[in-house]
């Protein structure tokens, strides 16, 4: 099976060891994983501005990109949400659009829907927080949210659990955004800190160790107010802490570089 | 109405002060709590909701029919119907409705229309009382202020702050801040002002096209009583509050109550049909930029909304940056998309005002999609030319870098270069909000690229795909 690893822009540039450790698990899997090197971003930043004619260029490379690969798959549920419910309005119509929507996969989508991982040999003896990034949770329905009625479920937490000795943190919110929010960061700071700052309180009351989510753009902004904060709390996004479980060792330079400040 | 509307700089004042603003967040995540108990407390929930969003986009599709069939039947139920364009017309229709009934003094239900049109300021400006009577909009109008919740008016203030402000204006114990004892004196208060109205102001939350009816629910019971001591009825109503038949209103009481304030029922579900006898009703219709709303296939789902509250007790942002901070009727996820449909440009700020979470959308329960339509305001921001230089520049260069992928990879390792290598003070400054409270990231040496093809190199015979 081959797949195009897509590595949202922020990713690459300042978080290369997330994307190195959804290469490394997708090929301990057995996967061919190859990286397109035309790849850029996928043009959230525009379009969640309101700037979807900036969007648009960046859309269409992503398709020619792409489409040639028969599966796509991004450390990010928002940059993946982008693409399957936000492309419409910019690619709709547009040859190998509707299979390039079906075939593009956040990393832990795809393990569970699509590799169908039930097993992971691997421990990982930590207490560890899960943050339900939004767009993963709600746009891309990665997990159940607190706001519907229906079965419980969460796909991050369903591959965590197959690691062994891990332990997971109760939180008193489970899915309160964390005001990353893309420029909201930025435009709303007041309430973007707020909402940070919020959600690791919450972390630290239950004793989180590890806290982790699929996105790394939540973890970049609640990482910037552990550090300037000094929580006794170490971010990891849950492609490190599986490629490290399952690997052990692989992800042991991450491990100091991100401890570092913390 | 030109002057721009700041929600970052009104909701920065609001979170400055950092205990009331948690406070503030704790208040509104109870009742969210609380809604959600409730919701599952109802197997059917999720069906519940899928039912009235139907019934609610299928009214609105045709809401002049429905319209002209509840202007019928109220008519023959004895019921005067107006119809109002604005908020101007309908304010003029209720004051020669009173005039004509030498009317004095008014008591007024929770009506967020009559907010909407300022109707209080306008009616007093004519001499004519009005009180407010539900408890939270007393409060909020002898404190001179505009309510910043829709459900829970009052929702911004603390008790002994409401004790203070019932010293001042009803007399009560300097310091006694019992809720028990300020509902009491309050309650008194209010029986003095309705037993001496001329007149009873109403909202509406339903209007039934079949029969002719209408429904206001209250928890208090002031509707029902507002009207029935004065012989005068006036109720105020969006057009958009019509539902198709008696047998639909079920399907909203039950998910009303439950998604405002997590009861299973509102106290008092008042039925209305027709006058009292000796008396007089009237009912106001008022459009004030709703049919241009139905005319948009963007932000037409926002008429299907029933006012419940839901998505501002739900929304981070809401609940951390109080209702005032929108400057607006109606505040929250809702509000800041019916705000831009009256003035784009003195609401610009609104759709921003919003981390994109989603968690409105899910907990609505007409299923609006009020995310997606503050993303659409944002796009339609754009096509105005109303969005700020500091929004649009940094997109279009944004996108041009992006355009190239060694142009990103150049911009990208310069940036990681002055990240590492500049001195901390030309990096946090006060330029940079980012930094205000947050450590930026630790720039690393080398790009994911970089890595993957230092990597690749290392081992040419592994999955040699060139796909330059
Ligand atoms: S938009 Fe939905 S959740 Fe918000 S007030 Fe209206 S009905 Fe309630």
């Amino acid at each position: 099976m081959q797949v195009a690893l897509f590595v949202p822009c922020y990713v690459d540039q300042l978080y290369p060891q997330v994307a190195m450790a959804t290469l490394r698990l997708l090929e301990r899997l057995g996967l061919e994983v190859v990286y397109p090197q035309n790849q850029t971003c996928c043009g959230q930043p525009m379009s969640n501005t309101g700037c979807w004619d900036d969007a648009l260029p960046l859309a269409q490379r992503f398709l020619e990109t792409f489409a040639q690969y028969e599966y796509v798959v991004a450390p990010s549920g928002s940059c993946v949400a982008m693409v399957r419910n936000h492309y419409d309005e910019l690619l709709g119509g547009q040859p190998g659009f509707n299979e390039l929507k079906n075939k593009t996969f956040e990393l832990c989508e795809f393990l569970v829907d699509v590799l169908k991982i039930n097993q992971l040999s691997g421990s990982f003896p930590h207490q560890v927080g899960l943050h339900q990034s939004c767009h993963g949770l709600r746009d891309l329905r990665m997990g159940s949210c607190s706001e519907i009625v229906g079965p419980r479920f969460s796909k991050p937490k369903q591959l965590l659990e197959l690691l062994d000795d891990i332990q997971f943190s109760e939180l008193q919110r489970d899915d309160d955004c964390c005001g990353f929010g893309g420029t909201f960061a930025v435009s709303e700071e007041a309430v973007s800190c707020m909402m940070g700052q919020d959600r690791i309180a919450d972390h630290l009351q239950a004793g989180t160790q590890i806290l982790t989510a699929a996105d790394m753009s939540c973890l970049m902004h609640l990482q910037g107010i552990i550090r300037r904060e000094n929580h006794p709390i170490k971010v990891m996004h849950i492609a490190e802490i599986l490629a490290e479980a399952v690997e052990p060792g692989s992800m042991k330079s991450v491990a100091v570089t991100e401890a570092g400040k913390s | 109405m030109s002057s721009t509307q700041d929600h970052p700089a009104k909701a920065k004042a609001f979170v400055a002060n950092n205990e009331r603003a948690h406070w503030h967040d704790k208040a509104l995540w109870f009742v969210r709590e609380k809604r959600d108990r409730m919701a599952n407390s109802l197997p059917e929930w999720e069906t519940l909701r899928e039912v009235a969003s139907e019934i609610k986009s299928h009214t609105i599709g045709k809401l002049a029919d429905y319209l002209e069939q509840f202007e019928e039947n109220a008519t023959k139920l004895g019921v005067h119907v107006h119809w109002a364009k604005d908020d101007k017309e309908h304010n003029r229709i209720v004051l020669e409705i009173l005039q004509s009934h030498d009317v004095k003094r008014v008591v007024k239900s929770k009506s967020m229309l009559t907010e909407e049109c300022h109707l209080n300021p306008f009616l007093e400006k004519h001499d004519i009382e009005v009180i407010d009577t539900d408890l939270g909009e007393r409060i909020v109008q002898l404190r001179d202020e505009s309510p910043s919740h829709i459900v829970l008016p009052a929702i911004h203030i603390r008790k002994e702050e409401v004790s203070e402000t019932f010293e001042e204006h009803l007399g009560t114990e300097h310091g006694n801040s019992d809720p028990k004892y300020l509902t009491e004196a309050a309650r008194g208060h209010l029986r003095e002002k309705f037993l001496g109205a001329d007149a009873g102001i109403t909202g509406v939350n339903f209007a039934i096209a079949e029969t002719g009816g209408i429904v206001v629910c209250t928890n208090e019971g002031n509707a029902d009583l507002g009207v029935s001591l004065p012989k005068l009825h006036i109720a105020c109503m969006g057009i958009e509050k019509i539902i198709p038949r008696l047998n639909d209103l079920s399907v909203f009481l039950r998910l009303l109550a439950r998604s405002a304030t997590g009861q299973p029922i509102t106290t008092y579900s008042s039925h209305f049909h027709g006058p009292l006898t000796g008396g007089e009703m009237h009912i106001v219709l008022l459009d004030n930029g709703r049919s241009d709303l139905m005319g948009s296939n963007e932000f037409r789902n926002s008429l299907k909304c029933i006012r419940c509250g839901a998505c501002m007790n739900t929304c981070p942002v809401y609940r951390r940056s109080g209702g005032h901070s929108y400057s607006t009727t109606v505040p929250g996820p809702i509000g800041s998309i019916l705000a831009p449909a009256m003035d784009s440009k003195a609401n610009k700020s609104l759709p921003f005002a919003c981390s994109l979470c989603g968690s409105c959308t899910d907990v609505c329960p007409v299923k609006i999609d009020l995310h997606h339509q503050l993303l659409t305001w944002r796009g339609e921001l754009r096509k105005r030319g109303q969005l700020p230089i500091d929004k649009w520049l940094p997109m279009k260069v944004g996108s041009w870098v992006m355009r190239s992928p060694s142009l990103f990879a150049m911009v990208g390792s310069i940036g990681r270069f002055f990240l590492r290598n500049m001195p901390r003070w030309m990096i946090y400054h006060g330029l940079n909000s980012w930094g205000k409270q947050r450590e930026l990231p630790e720039a690393p040496k080398k790009s994911f690229r970089q890595l993957y093809n230092e990597q690749q190199k290392n081992k040419p015979q592994a999955g040699d795909k060139n796909n330059e």
